[in-house]
């Protein structure tokens, strides 16, 4: 009997939603204790601040260019590697309950296999990228996916209370609510049982009490929350008055602080902030940024700290239920989220091609098995360290390097084709190891405006190059010392005496960059 | 701001003669053994109704079934959309192989993705179709990649 691997993400969480990172909104005591338990990372980023291609990176262990997802819409193939198939051929039970979102879900033809998986089901003795079982769930009940199905099916009396994500146009809803006609707010009073956060806690412990004793197993349960909408049960929204909710230190009050901050920035940051211009289609394309009231921020924020209360509680239970059946010692268990969520900093919510902390910085947490804490405190990609006491890890780590640790936890050798590495068990595992950069990447394309970012964070720095698009020229940059300047307020790419440094930090950045698939994948659908 | 309506369009060079490539894609009521998605397409005069795999019956005004200039158009008429137009144009390149083209213009801008997204696999699959109706012996690769723009 092996390890057994518990996945945990989370859609849209920002690393300061965490109480173990410093959170002050949301109390969040299962993960703090796993983090107390373990090893808590600083600065973890994704390959992408959207889902599928962040999604897409956890499966593959590879980045956006290699793996070909360049954007939401565009579908992971059904052959793509994944280390669900690495780890199911070495005899591991696996399982993705939750958000998988490696296909489109605007489906209307049902074309893709992920939503049609709820009405056809898997095959007998077949697996679907490595899953043998898969229920799926995304942010409310519309649509083919299996929570949307049970609702409707079981509370269908509950059905109308959710958000409607898409407007009448099907563009992302900017339909306002709650107390304060936040975007994507709403009084959603759907009993908290039925929500999904709770369903595929309750999905997730169905599947593992379906296992044997002696199984090994890897499971992704994948909640769709905190993003938005913000519809949590309404039951549980006085867990956090949003008037006590303080503004974070990313919201400059004062709009002309927000717009001189801003402007500092390549010029699609104030396009979309005075509603001039959508790049993509990851925030509501009717509302303006520049309209968000600090009392709407604060209401927002009180309902994603709610979402984030009720994950917490729901991995509870699930890991009480893996104490139940005896694995308590021998489950690994992993919580990071795909990307951020803008919160409020610099006045905007949402997500777009913003690579700053708000989206970039993520929560990940690993809380080794108890049985598996001997060896060494630092290693090597043959042989990965095992911590032997809680630690915290400074360096920078990448989502992609989630596969490769699964590998090294269920005592796999990582496949070539996985472009990370394990991850680092404490700093000077790290150093030992050369985790010294994290890249990530943007490209959207969609009616007729294109954007493209290429992006590194080492040291203490984040370095972003734009690439000629709609409204960039390929000259525009955004340099952020986190040293001095945290909230990446003061944009150094054009100042003279950071010309060498910046210099030195795209030469590595583009030294870096992952092989480009080929063909290039198409674009099929918004999201 | 977003685009109220949009234009999207797909194309693949198909590695069989333009007349046979036409009697597939000017035949309305064959659309669902190469459009991914349909499962079943009724044609009563000019109109049209697919079924997709979800079971959404969605009527479409059939408008241009042109042999001569092998071009195909027609209109999704259900009220989700405020306009919509699908066009194919089957192109002969002149060496036994064919260019085609499927364009999408819809709005709302959203569902032109949604549909043109999906013409993108149609034409891979028509190509395929092709192959398995080919002659015997006929094994060459039935068409090059796609290359669109969004």
């Amino acid at each position: 009997m092996g390890r057994k691997i518990l996945f945990v993400t989370t859609d849209q969480q920002r690393y300061d939603t965490l109480g173990c990172n410093g959170g002050t909104i949301a109390r969040t005591p299962v993960v703090d204790a796993l983090a107390a338990d373990g090893i808590r990372f600083e600065r973890a980023h994704p390959q992408s601040v959207v889902c599928m291609p962040s999604r897409s990176t956890m499966l593959t262990g590879q980045h956006p260019s290699t793996h070909g997802v360049w954007m939401n819409g565009v579908p992971l193939p059904v052959d793509a590697p994944s280390v669900a198939d690495v780890l199911h051929r070495s005899g591991y039970r696996t399982a993705l309950i939750g958000k998988a979102h490696f296909q489109p879900y605007l489906d209307p033809f049902l074309r893709f296999e992920e939503n049609a998986m709820s009405r056809v089901g898997l095959p007998a003795g077949r697996t679907h990228r490595g899953f043998e079982h898969m229920e799926s769930a995304t942010h409310g009940p519309a649509g083919p996916l299996h929570y949307a199905r049970w609702l409707v099916t079981e509370h269908p009396e509950a059905v109308g209370g959710f958000y409607q994500v898409l407007d009448g146009s099907l563009q992302v809803n900017d339909e306002g609510g709650g107390d304060t006609g936040a975007p994507q707010v709403k009084v959603n009073p759907i009993d908290r049982s039925w929500y999904h956060t709770d369903w595929v806690a309750d999905r997730t412990i169905g599947w593992l009490e379906s296992l044997g004793a002696e199984d090994d197993w890897f499971c992704w349960m994948s909640f769709p929350d905190p993003h938005h909408p913000w519809d949590p049960p309404q039951s549980e929204v006085g867990r956090v008055d949003w008037h006590d909710v303080p503004l974070p230190a990313g919201y400059p009050e004062r709009a002309g602080d927000r717009e001189r901050i801003i402007g500092d920035k390549p010029r699609h940051w104030r396009l979309w902030y005075d509603g001039e211009l959508v790049t993509n289609y990851e925030a509501p394309a009717r509302w303006v940024p520049a309209s968000l009231t600090a009392d709407q921020l604060r209401e927002v924020l009180a309902r994603d700290a709610v979402e984030c209360e009720l994950i917490d509680e729901a991995l509870g239970r699930v890991l009480a239920a893996i104490e139940r059946r005896g694995w308590g010692d021998d489950v690994d268990v992993i919580f990071t989220t795909d990307h951020g969520e803008l919160g409020g900093d610099y006045g905007l919510l949402f997500k777009g091609p913003y690579h700053v902390d708000a989206l970039m910085r993520l929560p990940l947490v690993w809380r080794p098995a108890r049985s598996a804490r001997t060896g060494p405190v630092t290693g090597t990609e043959a042989e990965p360290a095992m911590p032997a006491a809680p630690a915290v890890v400074t360096r920078p780590v990448g989502l992609v390097d989630l596969a490769p640790t699964f590998c090294a936890i269920a005592g796999v050798e990582a496949p070539s084709w996985m472009q990370g590495r394990s991850l680092p068990v404490s700093d000077a595992d790290a150093e030992a190891r050369g985790f010294e950069r994290v890249l990530t990447e943007w490209d959207s394309a969609i009616f007729g405006i294109d954007v493209h970012l290429r992006t590194m964070m080492r040291d203490h720095f984040v370095c972003t190059a734009y690439r000629s698009g709609t409204c960039h020229d390929g000259s525009e940059g955004e340099l952020y010392d986190l040293d001095e300047d945290p909230l990446q307020q003061v944009n150094l790419w054009d100042d003279p005496d950071r010309r060498a440094l910046r210099d030195d930090l795209v030469a590595d950045l583009e030294d870096h960059q992952p092989p480009v698939r080929s063909p290039h994948l198409l674009l099929e659908a918004p999201v | 701001m977003t685009p109220a309506r949009a234009s999207i369009r797909r194309e693949l060079r198909i590695l069989h003669p333009a007349d046979e490539v036409w009697a597939l894609v000017g035949d309305p009521t064959r659309l669902h053994e190469w459009f991914p998605g349909v499962t079943a397409c009724e044609v009563d005069g000019d109109t049209r109704v697919i079924t997709t795999r979800s079971g959404i019956p969605m009527p479409e005004q059939l408008l241009t079934i042109d042999p001569l200039q092998r071009r195909f158009q027609y209109r999704i008429t259900a009220p989700l959309f405020k306009e919509h137009l699908g066009t194919i144009d089957v192109i002969d390149l002149g060496d036994r192989t064919s260019l085609v083209v499927y364009g999408t213009d819809a709005d709302p801008a959203t569902l032109a993705l949604v549909i043109g997204g999906a013409t993108g696999q149609a034409l891979v699959n028509l190509a395929d179709l092709l192959d398995r109706s080919a002659p015997a012996g006929h094994d060459a690769p039935s068409h090059e990649p796609a290359h669109a723009a969004t």
